[in-house]
């Protein structure tokens, strides 16, 4: 018997005008937790749809326990005991957990399903690993955690040998995060081997064994965990050594760009407010964020400011003039630029070229548009320059359609968009979420940049080491209200985790808002 | 025909070719299924059959027959165009405009009775029916906007009330021999559209006017609108990603309604350009909507969503439609050639169908494997 479980050996995959895996080769030892590390678009989607047989490889091949295996189809891969945990989920919304873990592999009695067996098997399972669910729940009433459980559920229930995960993280609370590491360490102790797709290194460090890295689809090495270390496996992604600390000046703050009183936005799950009664200044040159858990009214909050919610309640003030009923047009022409929170949702058009979403925000000025026509030589020039300044790398420049590019090269592109408009305010709503670390320290120069050159930037940021590294000023957000407000430089992400839970909060009046005003007594 | 199937794979990764080369595929398909039929019905005349639906004016012996009846069969091209045109708009803006059907009717219907009944000039009633098409075609746009009703239900809804309200209207104009309106003739000729001389090119057929060059500088017009404007960009974000055209600013309600109004007018303008050539009369008592409507849907898909390729689409399922109603001579009934020609039809509506096994074929996944592959 082999000691691997799974050998991709030379594994070469191209596309047109693409390789997106070029002689890898990746051995997953039994019982090992293996992470698989690399950038967006270096190709680590592409050998996991090789393995589980989407995809065939031109060059290289399979092994199981030493075996040559032609996995044709991801029917192949399941009968092999290949299953994958995917980064969005493959659950029928309206089922419950137990249908959905028997869903495909259903025990019939004559023309009825036999489900007593099933559930003892589930439970059992669910028992033995540590994987709390309710059998009976539907998928749409259970938190993430437990649908990814669901989900783990279905792989053991089919006798998964190879377990797949990825990008499990990406969704989950911290907590859950934790569990999940705790469940993946049971698995691999009682013999499964585990795949772990990841571009989170400290993650990758707490629960794996080996870390294979590749880049732009070549493979680059693999290394024992416990002898490497954040940077050397960073280094070994992107191809060079990468700053994780942001780099920045003392904050030197101007006048007040942004000011914001009492506002409220009603929220559309609830009958209260999603965003209660929120007054807080943003000046030229500093980077305020609004840090909290996902879900306090974050989100609202920037709707309500940019003008995609109504508001409730409150005034918005934008360099001295009163912007509350205007619309989103005219604030964006005003000054306020805003990198969306959701980039598929709101940011890109995604069927659009990428020159067609880049110039989503100022396609009617005169440049683009002359007597109702659009100039198409002026936007080519355009989309060029910010193409080459920002760095969005695509498969066809220009024309590359929004869809075909890697999430990291979207967000740059929604990135150079907004920032290149020359924004009095920078709104910027979880501008990394799901990049990898090369493009996050990418943005969040350019956003240091902005204030640099004395902007002001609202950051929202559910990031807590974000939140510590790139902001000026922290104002914690719990529950749709601002709870406490922190200089970076004195608190610590304990002080502000017990705010972000609701644990404390500031009581008086001059720790709650108008802030500005406290601090010019200062 | 065959020629462009028989090119290599490569070629067939431009979007232009799939577009053409499934069309023809549909087309070969169901002209294959008709044949298929008439070789059960009749198999002595089967051939025959095909081939009097393909030649369609060509099977008249004299050239000045054959001009004429050409000329005919683009008469009424021109509302089949018109209809496509203002499904495609309608569809590249992310809406399904079923409601094709009732704005043509009611496009019938405001032209008619400007023409017959307040004896307007010509000009006036094609603009009647555009800003009644308008109207009509706005109002499932309104609703989707403001309300979020799905635009093929009240679409559908609204093509019955049209066809009704044009019914009871037209009653008023109608010949008391018959069920059908006056002739435009007979009543008002200054609403005739004019000919300008075009008809002496087809044998003086009196049908044959400016419509059918106005409707395909039409077709090149929403073609440019979609294409090069600025507000062909603004309402085809809106229809790809609502959300998005909302972010940065687009009046995406507004966008919804100018949509729906814009294919509104377009598929009443084309009513008003056939039945003010008096090609055909209103017949009021008509109990189901008439087919030109959808029709367009099918016209639109065959042409591949562009509005140049719709000009030859819509022309082809009129030929064949001319050429389908000459079967009765052989002896076929007179139903086997809307069989025929709704089954070409029907599979015109597979080209999507056909590009997406295109686009499957091993060795040209570059669509996929963007989706796919990259995403690592």
């Amino acid at each position: 018997m082999s000691e691997y479980a799974i050998e991709m050996l030379h594994i070469t995959k191209r596309f047109p005008g693409i390789i997106a895996n070029d002689d890898v080769t990746l051995q997953l030892r039994k019982g090992e937790i293996h992470a698989l590390l690399g950038e967006n678009g270096a190709g680590k989607s592409t050998l996991m749809s090789v393995l589980f047989g989407l995809y065939q490889a031109e060059e290289g091949e399979i092994r199981k326990d030493g075996k040559v295996v032609h996995i044709t189809s991801p029917n192949v891969a399941n009968d092999l005991g290949i299953g994958m945990v995917h980064q969005h989920f493959k659950l029928v919304e309206c089922f419950t957990v137990l249908d959905n873990i028997i869903l495909g592999v259903e025990t019939t009695k004559g023309p009825f399903l036999e489900k007593t067996e099933a559930r003892k098997k589930v439970m059992a399972l669910s028992e033995k690993y540590g994987l709390q669910v309710d059998p009976d729940a539907k998928i749409e009433d259970i938190t993430v955690g437990m649908q990814q459980r669901t989900e783990i559920l279905k792989m053991l229930y089919r006798d998964n040998e190879i377990l797949i995960f990825d990008e499990p993280t990406a969704v989950l609370t911290p907590q859950e995060i934790e569990e999940l590491m705790v469940i993946m360490k049971n698995l691999a102790a009682e013999g499964k081997s585990i795949l772990f797709i990841s571009h989170k290194l400290n993650e990758i460090l707490e629960v794996s064994d080996r870390c294979t890295v590749l880049r732009k689809g070549k493979y680059i090495g693999t290394v024992d965990t416990k002898d490497s270390t954040a940077e050397s496996l960073s280094a070994m992604m992107v191809g060079r050594s990468v700053n994780f600390h942001v780099e920045k000046q003392p904050c030197h703050p101007g006048d007040t760009v942004l000011s914001v009183r009492n506002m409220s936005v009603a929220s559309k799950a609830h009958k209260k407010m999603a965003v209660n009664n929120v007054s807080l200044d943003v000046r030229a040159g500093e980077i305020v964020c609004i840090a909290g858990i996902d879900g306090n009214g974050q989100t609202e909050f920037v709707y309500g400011l940019s003008g995609l919610e109504p508001l409730a309640s409150g005034t918005i003030m934008l360099n001295g003039k009163d912007i509350t009923r205007s619309s989103i047009r005219q604030k964006s022409i005003g000054g306020m630029s805003h990198i969306p929170e959701d980039r598929h949702k709101h940011g890109l058009v995604l069927d659009y070229s990428l020159e067609d979403n880049i110039i989503l925000q100022n396609y009617f000025e005169p440049r683009f548009t002359k007597h109702g026509f659009l100039q198409r030589r002026a936007i080519r020039e355009y989309a060029e320059k910010l193409i080459e300044q920002y760095d969005v790398r695509s498969g066809q420049g220009p024309i590359t359609a929004a869809r075909a590019m890697s999430g990291g090269n979207q967000q740059k592109a929604i990135v150079a968009r907004e920032i290149d408009r020359g924004p009095e305010l920078l709104i910027a709503v979880q501008p990394t979420r799901g990049l990898d670390v090369g493009a996050i320290e990418y943005i969040h120069k350019q956003i240091v940049a902005q204030r640099d050159a004395g902007k002001a930037v609202l950051l929202v940021s559910l990031e807590l080491d974000e939140v510590m590294d790139v902001s000026d000023r922290i104002l914690v957000m719990y529950e749709g209200e601002i709870v406490g407000e922190f200089d970076p430089k004195t608190t610590t992400v304990e002080e502000l985790g017990l705010y972000m839970a609701g644990a404390k909060r500031a009581t008086e009046e001059s720790d709650l808002y108008l802030a500005g005003a406290k601090r010019k007594e200062m | 025909m065959q020629g462009k199937e028989n090119k290599k794979t490569s070629f067939f990764s431009i979007p232009w070719v799939q577009t053409i080369t499934a069309s023809l595929i549909c087309i070969l398909l169901g002209l294959l299924i008709g044949f298929i039929a008439l070789l059960i019905i009749n198999p002595e005349n089967a051939w025959d059959g095909i081939v009097t639906v393909l030649k369609n004016f060509w099977n008249y012996k004299q050239a000045t027959k054959q001009v004429k009846y050409f000329g005919q069969t683009l008469v009424k091209m021109v509302p089949l165009l018109m209809c496509s045109l203002s499904v495609l708009f309608a569809y590249k803006v992310g809406l399904f405009n079923i409601g094709v059907a009732g704005q043509y009717v009611i496009g019938a219907g405001a032209s008619l009775y400007c023409a017959l009944g307040l004896g307007m000039p010509w000009w006036v009633c094609l603009m009647a029916a555009m800003v009644f098409g308008a109207v009509w075609g706005a109002i499932p746009g309104i609703l989707k906007a403001y309300r979020n009703v799905n635009e093929v239900i009240s679409g559908i809804m609204l093509n019955w009330i049209g066809l009704y309200l044009i019914n009871t209207i037209l009653t008023q104009v109608k010949n008391p021999t018959g069920k059908d309106t006056f002739t435009v003739a007979s009543k008002n000729p200054s609403a005739l559209i004019p000919s300008l001389g075009l008809g002496s090119l087809f044998n003086n057929e009196k049908t044959v006017t400016i419509a059918i060059p106005l409707a395909i500088i039409i077709a090149v017009a929403v073609w440019v609108l979609l294409s090069k404007t600025r507000l062909g960009y603004e309402l085809k974000a809106t229809g790809l990603n609502k959300n998005a055209a909302m972010y940065c600013g687009m009046r995406e309600k507004f966008n919804i309604i100018l949509t729906t109004a814009i294919a509104g007018a377009l598929a009443a303008l084309g009513a008003a350009m056939l039945f003010l050539t008096d090609s055909m009369q209103w017949e009021c008592t008509q109990s189901s909507v008439p087919a030109m409507g959808f029709n367009g849907i099918a016209a639109a898909f065959l042409g591949g969503l562009n509005p140049i390729g719709t000009i030859f689409s819509a022309y082809f399922i009129q030929h064949i439609t001319e050429g389908g109603a000459q079967l009765t001579k052989l002896g076929y009934f007179s139903q086997i050639s809307d069989f025929i020609s709704s089954f070409i039809i029907y599979l015109c509506a597979f080209v999507l169908f056909f590009r997406g096994i295109m686009n499957r074929k091993p060795g040209d996944r570059a669509g996929r494997s963007k989706k796919g592959g990259k995403k690592a």
